[in-house]
């Protein structure tokens, strides 16, 4: 792999390394392996996490399902024993009836249409249309689910979803140190905020939306000034 | 000989899922790109994405000149986008001419291509397009003005790969052959400097979050 290419822009057809007998390469998204070379498929930052997985950082607005992601959707319709959930991909997912914690023939889940469910993907290809569980494998729901109506959900590109998931996100530790709040973050971009009231949950997910290219100092500046202009209202 | 100057916006629209505005001189095209999203039935097909252009005059409804400019675009998109990574999926591209002082259709192959590169869409490589006018004096014109174009033998638009390979090839008006063959070696050391500028308006666009990616981890 061409080592001097990471961390710089590549285009897309740049070729970023070769394939070699004796090394294990993984890669990750927007790098493919054509013939004997390794490309890059989209416009980015070529990245690598030692000792070998490569991929391309880009910021993209539309969703494309992986399984085993956990995504936000909304309800859009109940046709046969499933629900048809919109995760922002090019088609919308199913979720079967059963596919809920304590939920059997008799005792059907209480979801309607319109409402949020936070759930993982459990079938994702191309070819198909993505399928999503709200249990794991035994039976619990480990927080999935109907996410209650009391909180918000706005949308935000997926590499700040990427962030806020990510193990020290900067700005949920800011926040935190400030509110009490409890969020949910989709890998579709959707986060979901909800805390003691309508001010705090706005000031929330209005600093979340302002932190995608703060660096860490930043952030904390920038909180404190939404927060002391919210307050002097 | 020299292109006019470039100049390039990303993500200027809100809605879309990646948009760039491309001007070569006076020339100005805004593309937006939606996709890969639904597509209706009667135009999925089963192990490729359906690519929709739709090309906007800057005045009057769009008429048969505008569809066979829609066709030429979605053929050069069809060749660099990875459509077999999203079968039944659309990708529609809308253009839409601000000023149009000659050059129109490399300008709206160069927008197309920014845009699709600042939404993500897969791609094995990228499209770089240049004009070239014939004069009846025999002299050739790199990226010519609408004056320079209407007073020409012919005008030729290319538009190359990665590897200078033609992707695309459309011509008006009439010429000798050994005309074509030169104009193309011009058109494509021409369509360097455009692959050049795409790089570097890359760059720009990523600065700001390569530089907060290595301000966050020295930090650290």
């Amino acid at each position: 792999m061409q080592q001097e290419l990471v961390g710089s822009v590549v285009l897309p057809g740049d070729v970023v390394g070769v394939v070699r007998g004796d090394v294990e390469l993984k890669l990750g998204p927007g790098v493919r392996r054509e013939q004997d070379k390794i490309v890059a498929t989209k416009c980015g930052v070529f990245r690598l996490r030692k000792p070998n997985m490569y991929w391309i950082d880009i910021n993209q607005k539309r969703y494309v399902p992986v399984a085993k992601e956990h995504v936000i959707g909304i309800v859009t319709g109940k046709p046969g024993e499933n629900f048809r959930v919109d995760i922002g991909s090019s088609q919308q997912a199913l979720l079967p009836f059963l596919a809920f914690e304590g939920a059997t023939k008799r005792n059907r889940p209480n979801v309607q249409i319109g409402d949020l469910l936070y759930c993982e993907i459990s079938v994702a290809n191309k070819d198909m249309e993505p399928e999503l569980v709200c249990v794991d494998g035994s039976g619990k729901s480990h927080g999935m689910g109907v996410l209650s109506i009391d909180g918000f959900m706005f949308r935000c590109s997926l590499g700040l979803a990427r962030k806020l998931l990510a193990d020290d996100c900067p700005i949920l530790k800011t926040l935190s140190a400030r509110f009490s709040f409890e969020i949910a973050v989709g890998m579709n971009g959707c986060v979901w905020v909800k805390s003691k009231s309508v001010t705090n949950t706005i000031l929330i997910s209005n600093c979340i939306e302002n932190s995608e290219y703060l660096g860490i100092d930043e952030i904390e500046k920038m909180v404190d000034q939404l927060v002391q202009s919210a307050h002097s209202y | 000989m020299s292109l006019r100057s470039l100049s390039c916006e990303q993500s200027l629209l809100a809605r879309c899922d990646g948009s760039a505005r491309f001007k070569h001189g006076e020339t100005s095209v805004v593309a937006a790109v939606y996709g890969p999203g639904d597509v209706k039935p009667n135009k999925e097909i089963i192990n490729k994405a359906t690519i929709e252009v739709t090309f906007k005059p800057k005045t009057g409804l769009p008429g048969c000149a505008e569809t066979a400019l829609e066709k030429i675009l979605q053929d050069t998109c069809e060749a660099v986008i990875l459509t077999s990574l999203h079968p039944r999926s659309s990708i529609s591209i809308i253009l839409q001419v601000e000023h149009d002082d000659g050059s129109l259709l490399p300008c709206c192959i160069n927008a197309c291509c920014v845009a699709l590169m600042d939404t993500g869409v897969p791609m094995r490589g990228f499209v770089c397009a240049v004009a070239c006018a014939v004069q009846q004096s025999g002299e050739e014109i790199i990226d010519p003005t609408l004056e320079q174009e209407q007073s020409a033998a012919a005008v030729l638009t290319f538009g190359f790969s990665n590897e200078s390979e033609i992707i695309t090839s459309h011509m008006i008006g009439q010429i000798a052959q050994e005309k074509f063959y030169s104009a193309l070696s011009f058109a494509s050391s021409a369509a360097k400097t455009v692959s050049d500028f795409y790089r570097s308006s890359a760059e720009k666009k990523l600065s700001k979050v390569r530089s907060c990616m290595s301000r966050n981890e020295s930090m650290k």
